[in-house]
């Protein structure tokens, strides 16, 4: 492959909208109420719309059979390059929410970023996503807050689920080879640099929604890499179950 | 920079025209703003759009029947698409806001107000079944992912109101 840290960079930011958008649709049907259902679906279909269109160019970098189909589906595990947080299961509401919180600051933080990028497609579509993921983070933030500033057991449910999922908000601004190459071309975006604003932003939105700021210092990381939690090999045998079970199906 | 430009062959806007949104069907693409051109190169009709949402799943339908309509009327087409410019709500014409109210459904309003309505709960979204602006968001995602969950507090009714989009 002529561009291959491309390849592997758009992966990188695609991987963590495809799984995250599975997580969110898992709750199709099982949100606790009907607008909240299908608030977190329509999130669902806005990443996967998304992710179309980083596979769909990923797969003309590749420039051999490889689809955006079989980019999604006939990968395994250790290929993946999403962030360990995406992955993480629905235990309950509150882990959703503070899923999606911890990760839309973030994903609007860089893809802002992102439409500057020097490459004119991956451009395009950071300025399509970035419209979308707005909405995304109102939507989390209002409910972190709902959530937090709300009853008793809905504060207790929100903490528990910040406090678990703090964990893996670092790797975030983790590099990836392929993350340094692309910034030096100008093309990618330099995560560093979006750490101070992120947990800023986060923190005064924990302390409006009347939470507390967890102070572990101890935080994961791997999933870039391919090392992931126990979570995603369950989710990926549920995304991937049709292509395991009728092999190049087509829908 | 955004670009609203578009470049469309006059003797194929009645054609175009014909094709609608199959989520929104008294909404024309034209009137919507996803076409953003259409011209006629060695008998082939090249036409490129525009989604209104990376996941909007109308997009297919829609180059199909586009590809239809101009096979009815006699052309061989090729259908693009294309993200840039990303499309926006200020591109939907003066007619396509009032299809958009007379099928129920309340026209976006511009980005500030489209804040106070979403995030500060203001009430300036007009009911599009009695036109009172007694209205509030019921869920920021609605129906399609183009659209918001409103009620009118004076006549009842749950509408969609369909959000802005810069």
């Amino acid at each position: 492959m002529k561009n291959e840290n491309l390849y592997n960079y758009i992966l990188g930011i695609a991987d963590n909208s495809l799984i995250l958008g599975q997580r969110m649709g898992e709750l199709c049907g099982h949100g606790p109420s009907l607008e909240t259902d299908i608030a977190c679906t329509n999130i669902s279909l806005d990443l996967f719309g998304q992710v179309r269109s980083y596979f769909q160019y990923a797969a003309k970098i590749a420039g051999d059979k490889r689809t955006e189909d079989d980019i999604a589906m006939l990968r395994k595990e250790r290929e993946y390059k999403n962030v360990l947080l995406v992955e993480q299961p629905n235990t309950n509401f509150a882990y959703s929410i503070g899923r999606q919180f911890l990760f839309d600051v973030y994903h609007l933080a860089f893809l802002t970023e992102l439409q500057k990028s020097s490459d004119l497609t991956l451009s395009a579509i950071a300025n399509k996503c970035v419209k979308e993921v707005s909405y995304h983070e109102r939507f989390s933030s209002d409910w972190v807050k709902r959530l937090g500033d709300g009853t008793e057991e809905s504060n207790q449910k929100m903490q528990e689920a910040i406090n678990d999922l703090w964990t893996y908000t670092d790797e975030l601004f983790h590099q990836t080879p392929a993350d340094i190459a692309m910034v030096t071309e100008g093309v990618g975006v330099d995560v560093t640099k979006l750490k101070e604003k992120y947990y800023k932003q986060v923190s005064e939105l924990l302390q409006e929604a009347n939470l507390e700021v967890p102070e572990s210092k101890w935080f994961q990381k791997g999933g870039k890499e391919g090392i992931h939690t126990e979570h995603l090999g369950y989710l990926l045998s549920d995304l991937q179950y049709m292509q395991r079970t009728y092999p190049n199906m087509e829908w | 920079m955004t670009t609203t430009e578009q470049n469309i062959d006059e003797i194929l806007i009645p054609i175009l025209e014909q094709v609608s949104d199959p989520e929104i069907p008294v909404l024309s693409i034209m009137d919507m703003g996803v076409v953003r051109s259409a011209v006629i190169k060695n008998n082939i009709v090249k036409v490129e759009i525009t989604p209104t949402y990376s996941g909007c799943p109308a997009m297919d339908v829609i180059g199909d029947d586009i590809k239809k309509a101009l096979q009815e009327a006699g052309y061989e087409s090729e259908i693009d698409l294309i993200l840039h410019p990303a499309w926006t709500t200020d591109w939907i014409t003066p007619r396509g806001r009032k299809a958009l109210e007379d099928y129920g459904i309340a026209a976006p309003l511009n980005a500030e107000a489209d804040k106070e309505v979403l995030l500060n709960g203001k009430r300036i979204v007009k009911c599009p079944q009695c036109r009172s602006t007694n209205t509030r968001l019921v869920s920021q995602f609605g129906s399609t992912a183009c659209k918001a969950q409103f009620q009118c507090d004076d006549c009842q009714e749950p509408f969609d109101y369909f959000k802005c989009l810069k």
